[in-house]
Parts: structure tokens; sequence; C-alpha cells
């Protein structure tokens, strides 16, 4: 801005006519351009002092975006010192949650947001390479569209619809035709059958993570359907032209040329899963037990405060649910962080390669 | 081809009308739970919603009642929010994009905002709560506007400062040559040139807050009756419906499906709105 | 024309193409000699590189467009339904306007066709990768550097490059498409004396707009208009003595 000016000073010096700046006044007659100048000369000056306002305004509220993250964790900080005061680190280590004896630990539901997000991903991650797949290289063009916007669709869904049709719809579904299935067939393989074993209930983590995971697809398959069209043409064709087949472009040309788009979008569903709190409220069972199987009720992190922070009495109680939160919060920041620097790194990599 | 190998080609060709198969199944899975979850959603949704839905004040179980308290108490607080978040957003989108160009702010906003973007919104509400609740003591429509305008915040600053970056910068040049200051150039000009896009990802964020219940359970709570004071606990439409599906009482579980029918029109309504705004391409000016 | 006196490697045969309804190609036919290098040149859309994209159906790539008639390799017609697509790519090898290195080593860019079709052992993957990099005049320049990225070459090499990976698995047809058209001159000469070095091996068509650049690399030059073949002959003849007053103007700038 300082260089715009000066060569507009530049210009005044030399007598020049200046066309006034757009929104002022304007005229153009040659025998007053001297007196116009001075009179310009005022208003660039103001004009230089709103760009000031203007610019540093703009500063002040991307400070603040930024000091937000702070805010957040300064105060989550402060509003779980009793708790840890009580607990100390302990807390991360204990199954306890009794509020009678004001007994408190957060092992269950960082277990349980950390399960069911691990199961979030491992179906959809493959879901969402599939779809996004089919969309860019498998697909007829008519039916691109239409399926963009179903899956868009599935993205608009608010996560509570999700989690009353998973409550009132899926759970009994899966209560009745998945969850004996995997009883019969998973439970009673060695070593990981314990994980399979339990009451066909319909609700707990695995249901949670199936939940998740529909949640997820969405936001995962999108980023990387994305991500696959900006592969030049060009590139593709290339490798067709030697006489590669459609997995194999994609597999060996397309995925490494996008892998930082692809781990941005797995990071991001993963980001959603560990964070999701309606649809898991649901059907998780608010259980604050330990419990191998993956068919029993638990909890998560989001769903214990949904359900229980505001009937919480008590400073240790609230605190410890806050302690939580702070955790979570924690959690997915290093996740996400996780992501971004990832992907700033690899971005600097192929920045110095081409 | 000297060597070609007629099994390893057969492989290759295998594995290929494989994992093709395999992505069409993705896609039909994917869809099976989108035309599942409607239909559940439009058969309960519609069968529930009448006229008491929206003239009357949600009901204590057993009585009849309707939404017309938590649909307001969503319209007010969504409202302020927008009206609060928007503005902060498209100037802190607007120094990434225009000023931001050396230094540490920037880069490191851009970062956090990203993170706050994905950021659990359940942990939006806890901090709210301790701001705006524990301090002063009692539950609010304000505590729920300013939580939810921490969701369209982040949104708001990315869309503002992608559609910022898509104006090409010899627009800004030209504006500039013409010799308008700068704070006219992006006000006028390239606020101008990136409307329609800045206008979609406002509609977004709005459809994202109005489907969202985690971050008003600890700020507005929830009210039983009619309110339009910001100053008090509010009901909002998501809010009811996670207490009264979650509840035993059939009357409210009834309510909570039209509810929920009513609050995803609204949200996929929005998402259908903001593609006819913004039509993709450099020709939106 | 003197053409047909040669054994023709590729031919079409009342070929025409569609871009849904647009007619892209009308009525082409003519045959490629064995071992020559020949040219296709005309103003921009006149359809030159749609015939070129022809011969290894890369166009089946994208929906609505078609192509009808017949086009022979060795005699076989290729446009027909039973024709395999991946056997009849790893026979003909393209190269395109810009250099399209993959995101792998600059080893296995070379390597990934090879491997695609033949199993080798270590020791004569590496013969065939040094083979094709010094065909394609790139040995010297990157032989201490096979394990970079090939994205890390500077353009000219990078088309070199992708030059070497077309050569590595041994097709009969190398298609050139512009591939001079996002090079500066120097790495552009050293490109058109490799196709002068590669003739004797491959069949060679080479999509260009450079008029110069036709002259000096072809033996045989086609020139379209509007999706027709207008005239096709000896480079020569058709640079200093063309039959038709389109071609002339063409080649004497008085249009295109």
């Amino acid at each position: 801005m300082s260089s715009y000016n000066d060569n507009l000073e530049k210009k005044f010096a030399a007598g020049e006519a200046v066309i006034a700046p757009a929104g002022f006044s304007l005229q153009s007659n040659t025998k007053e351009s001297h007196a116009m100048s001075m009179a310009n000369k005022r208003k660039v000056n103001l004009g230089a002092f709103l760009d000031k306002i203007f610019r540093n305004s703009t500063m002040l509220f991307a400070f603040l975006v930024f000091s937000t993250m702070f805010a957040i964790m300064a105060t989550l900080f402060i509003a779980s010192l009793p708790a840890l005061k009580v607990f100390g680190s302990s807390f991360f280590l204990s199954d306890a949650w009794n509020p009678v004896t004001v007994q408190f630990g957060g092992l269950v539901p960082i277990f349980g947001t950390l399960v069911t997000a691990a199961i979030a991903m491992l179906i959809g991650i493959p879901v969402s390479f599939g779809i996004a797949m089919f969309i860019t290289e498998l697909s007829p063009t008519w039916l691109k569209r239409p399926l963009g916007i179903a899956i868009e669709l599935l993205a608009g869904i608010p996560s509570i619809i999700y989690g009353m049709w998973g409550l009132f719809v899926f759970a009994p579904f899966f209560a009745d035709h998945g969850q004996p299935w995997i009883n019969d067939h998973l439970g009673s393989l060695p070593f990981i059958g314990v994980i399979f074993e339990g009451p066909a209930m319909g609700i707990g983590m695995l249901t949670a993570g199936i939940i998740l995971a529909i949640m997820v697809i969405p936001f995962t398959s999108s980023v990387m359907r994305d991500v696959f069209e900006v592969v030049p043409p060009m590139l593709k064709e290339s490798a067709y032209g030697l006489g590669a087949t459609t997995w194999e472009v994609l597999r060996n040309i397309v995925l490494p040329y996008t892998k930082i788009g692809v781990v941005g979008g797995i990071m991001l569903g993963l980001g959603r899963a560990l964070g999701e709190t309606m649809a898991v409220t649901f059907v998780i069972g608010n259980a604050h037990e330990l419990s191998a199987s993956l068919l029993m009720p638990g909890n998560t992190i989001s769903s214990a405060l949904a359900n229980e922070f505001t009937e919480a009495v008590g400073d240790v109680y609230t605190s410890s649910l806050i302690t939580l939160g702070m955790t979570l919060f924690v959690i997915t920041f290093i996740v996400l962080a996780f992501a971004k620097l990832l992907l700033i790194r690899l971005s600097a990599r192929e920045g110095k390669q081409s | 081809m000297s060597n070609f190998n007629n099994r390893r080609y057969m492989g290759r060709r295998l594995t290929n009308a494989f994992t093709i198969g395999l992505s069409v199944v993705t896609v039909v899975f994917a869809l099976t739970f989108l035309v599942w979850i409607l239909w559940t959603l439009f058969s309960n949704g519609l069968s529930y919603l009448s006229m008491d839905v929206f003239t009357k004040n949600t009901p204590p179980p057993g009585n009849s009642g309707g939404l017309l308290n938590a649909i307001t108490g969503s319209l007010y607080m969504v409202t302020v929010a927008t009206l609060i978040g928007t503005p902060i957003g498209i100037m802190a989108g607007t120094y990434l994009a225009e000023f931001g160009k050396d230094g540490w702010l920037a880069p490191a906003t851009r970062f956090i905002n990203d993170i706050l973007l994905s950021a659990p919104s359940i942990v939006i509400g806890l901090f709210v709560y301790e701001v705006a609740v524990h301090r002063i003591g009692h539950f609010s429509g304000w505590a729920g506007a300013i939580a939810l305008s921490l969701i369209v915040l982040p949104v708001v600053v990315r869309t503002t400062e992608n559609m910022l970056q898509l104006v090409p910068s010899n627009l800004r040049e030209a504006a500039s040559a013409l010799g308008s200051p700068q704070w006219k150039v992006v006000t006028m000009v390239v606020y101008r040139a990136a409307r329609a896009g800045m206008l979609t990802g406002l509609l977004l964020a709005v459809a994202r807050i109005s489907g969202e219940t985690a971050p008003l359970l600890f700020t507005a709570l929830n009210n039983q009756f009619f309110s339009a004071d910001l100053n008090g606990p509010m009901a909002s439409l998501a809010v009811v419906i996670f207490q009264f599906a979650m509840s035993p009482y059939e009357d409210w579980q009834h309510l909570a499906w039209a509810g929920a029918l009513l609050i995803t029109l609204f949200v996929l309504g929005l998402n259908i709105l903001a593609r006819f705004v913004f039509r993709p391409g450099p020709a939106s000016n | 024309m003197s053409t047909q006196t040669l054994t023709p490697k590729l031919s079409t045969h009342d070929l025409n193409f569609y871009y849904g309804k647009f007619h892209a190609l009308k009525n082409i036919s003519l045959s490629i000699p064995s071992g020559k290098v020949t040219a296709f040149i005309g103003p921009s859309g006149c359809g030159k590189s749609t015939l070129l994209r022809t011969f290894n159906r890369m166009y089946e790539l994208y929906p609505k467009l078609r192509a009808e008639g017949e086009i022979h390799l060795d005699g076989q017609n290729i446009l027909d339904p039973s024709q395999d697509l991946n056997l009849l790519r790893a026979r003909i090898g393209m190269v395109f306007q810009k250099p399209t290195p993959f995101p792998m080593s600059i080893y296995d860019n070379v390597a990934y066709g090879i491997k695609l079709y033949e199993r080798l052992p270590k020791f004569e993957m590496d013969q065939r990768v040094e083979w094709a990099l010094k065909k394609a005049a790139l040995w010297n320049e990157v032989k201490d550097k096979l394990n970079q990225n090939g994205a890390s070459l500077s353009g000219g090499q990078q088309q070199r490059l992708c030059i070497a990976r077309g050569i590595a698995v041994k097709p009969d047809v190398l298609l050139l498409d512009e591939p001079c058209s996002a090079l500066d001159p120097i790495s552009t000469a050293r490109i058109e004396e490799l196709i002068n070095e590669l003739k004797s091996d491959y069949t060679i068509v080479i999509v260009t707009h450079n008029m110069q650049q036709a002259a000096r690399v072809s033996d045989y030059t086609a020139y379209m208009y509007l999706g027709e073949l207008i005239e096709y002959g000896d480079t020569d003849k058709i640079f200093t003595n063309p039959t038709r007053k389109e071609t002339e103007d063409y080649i004497t700038g008085k249009f295109g």
C-alpha cells in the first residue's frame, strides 16, 4: 500500500493529472488539474487512514479467531482443576464413575471414544475410497451428479436424526439380524472372539461405531473425490496408455498423487468421529463399564457429557466431566494438528520437487 | 512384450474386476443407508406432523401439544448466532486472504481455524457454559447463540478466505490502478466478485448450526414455555427432539419425529438453496 | 501416394469420429508406414489429436465419444469390440503435450509399464530401465539419481523420461501428441534428435502445430482441416510442392 501511495505522490509532484479514487467525485478537467490534485492529496491521506483502520480491524478479528482456541483450552483447564486436584493424573487411568462416593475416572469414556472412532474409520475409510473411486473413475456421467447430491444429503442430515434412526430403527434391526450372526460366527474365533461376544441388545459400541461410519463417509468420500478429480487427465491417460487397468491407475497413479488430500479427508473424518455427540448418545447405552466386547453398552466422552452434565451436582462431578471434555478437545486437537502439519510438510516437499 | 506373461495379465484383470465390484458395493451400501434413514424420517415425521406442531407449545408428558416455542427459540438463536459470527468471520477471512501475506498471524490463524472447524461442538458448549452460564448463574438464549456463533465463525472464515482467493488478482490491480484505496478495492470490488461464494458459505454455516444440538445442551438448556427473552433459558428444536426422543412417552416421541422432519427439511433446503446460489466457476461476479 | 508402396503399420479405413453430435473426423483413410515418422499438421481443432487418440482408443475413457470405421494395426482391426484395450495400449506408446511423470521415482517411472506385463528378475529389469533411459538420451543425466522423484527433473528431462517410459515396454508404435509444446527450444531440439534416432526401431506418429518441426522430423505429413484429411504424402513434397491449394495456403502461412 505504501508503494502505491509513493507512486501517487510522485505523480502529484510531477504535476500529472491523477484520476480520483473510485467512489470519490470523478471529474477530469485539465485546467483545474493542479487544484484538483491538491484536493485529492487530502482525500488520499484520508484513504490511507481508512485503509489502515480497515486493515487493522481485519487483523484484530483474525487475532480473535486465533485466540479462541487458547481461550477454550485455558477455560477448560481451569474448570478441570477441581477434579484434577482430587484425582491427579490417575483420573485418566481409573474406570471408577460414582457420583455417590464422588469417585470419578475417565478411562471408560476415553476408551469408548477411541474404540467407536476406530470402528467408524475401519468401515468408513474403505467405503469412502470405494465411493470416490466409483464417482471419479467408473460412474457414467449422468449418474455423477445425482450420486454427488446423494452423498451431500447424507452429510446434510443433522446428527440427531442419525441418533433417532439409530435408536428406533437400526438398533432393533441390528439386534435381530446382525448381532446374532456376529455372535455365532465371530464370537467363537480364538483370541479375538471375545470382542464379538455379548447380548444382542442392539445398542452398544459396535452400533455406535457403525452409525459413526455412515456419518463419516460423506465427509471422507467427498474430500477423496475432490482430490481425485484434480489429478491431471493427461497423467491418468499416460498410465492407461501403457495398458494399466482402472484399478492400477487408481492405486499407482491417483492415490500417490493425491495422498495429501486423502490423508486430510481421513483425518477430517476421524475428527468428526471422535467428537460426534448426538448420534452416539442415542445408541451407546451410557454405561460406565469397561468391556472387551463391542456388543456391550459403553460410553464416550461426548455422550457422557450430553447425558450427565446438566444433572451433575457438586464441583468435583462437574469438574470431572469438564476434564473429560478437555481431554476430548486435546485428542481432537492432536489428530487435526497432526493432519495439518503432515499436509504442510508434504506439500512443502512436493513444492520443492516441482 | 517379449516376456509377455499371460497369467500375470489375467491376474491383473481379475483384480481390476474385483475392485470395481467392491466399489459398486460401497456405493450401494451408502445409498441404502441414505434411503433407509430418509424413509424412516419421512414416514414417521409426516404421520405426526399437524397444525398443532406449529401453533402449540411443548406439552407436559401425556398431553398433546406442539413445538412452537422450540421452533421460535431455534430461529432466535440461529439468527443471533449468524449475526454475531458472520461479520467477525468475514473480517478475519479478509485478513487471511488479503493482508496476511507475511507475518505469523495469518498462517497461525488459518491453522487454528481449520482445527476449530472440526472441533467437537460439545466442547464449544462446555466452553460457553463456563464463560457465559456458570459465571452469570443461569442458562440463557444468549449463551446458546454465542455457542452457535462459535460454530458459524470458522465456516465463514474458511469460505471467505477461499472465495476471496478465487478472485483474480488482476481485478484488484485494475481497481487499484484506478486509484481506489485498498479498503474500497476489497469491500466494493473483491467482495462483490466473491459474493455468491461467500453467501453459499454463509448458508451452509446456517444449515450446520440449525441441526446442532450438543452446544445448546448446557447453554440455552430448554424451556417448556414460549420465550422471546434471550436472557433466560430458551427451547430449541434440536434439544427438544433429543429430550422427547429419549423419553419413554409416546406423545413426546411422536413430536420428536415431527420435529426431526422439520429440522431435516430446513437443513437440506438450505443446502439446496446454497447450491443454487453458487454456480461454480469464475463467472460468479 | 508413395506411402502405399511401403508396408503399412497402421491404417484407417473410412474412419469417422464423433464428440456426441459433433462430427470431428470425416471419412479418414490413410496408412502409416512402418519404421517411419508420420506427422499430422493442421490448425487447432482440425482433428489431428483426435485422430492420434483413436489409435490407442484413449477416447474411450470419456463418455459420448465414439469412432466408426476401421483402424488396422498389422492388419488387425483394433476398433473391434473384442480387441483387448489394455493389450492394445501396451503395443502403442503415447507421449503427451505436457510431461506426465508418475508420482514415483525415476526408476519406477520407467519400470512401471514393464512390470504390468512382464516378470523380470532384478538385474534384467535394471538393464531394461537403463536401455530405455539410454534410448531416450536421458541416462547420463539421471543415472546417479534413479531413486529421486520423477517430478524433480526439468521439463525437458521429464518429457524424455516419459518417452523412456513409453519405449521401455517395447511398443510397436509411438504416438507423440505435440510433445514439445511445453518445452523450451533447447529441449525441443533434443527431443527432435531423439525422434530421428528412434524411428529405426519404431513407427512414430507425431501431432504438431509447428510446421518447421513437422518438416524437420517427419518422413510423411498429413494435413488436416475441419476433420478432413486434405493432403497426405512425402513431407518434402507437402512442404515444397503441395497438390492442394488449401495445403499451400496453410504451409505458406496465408491461413491458420
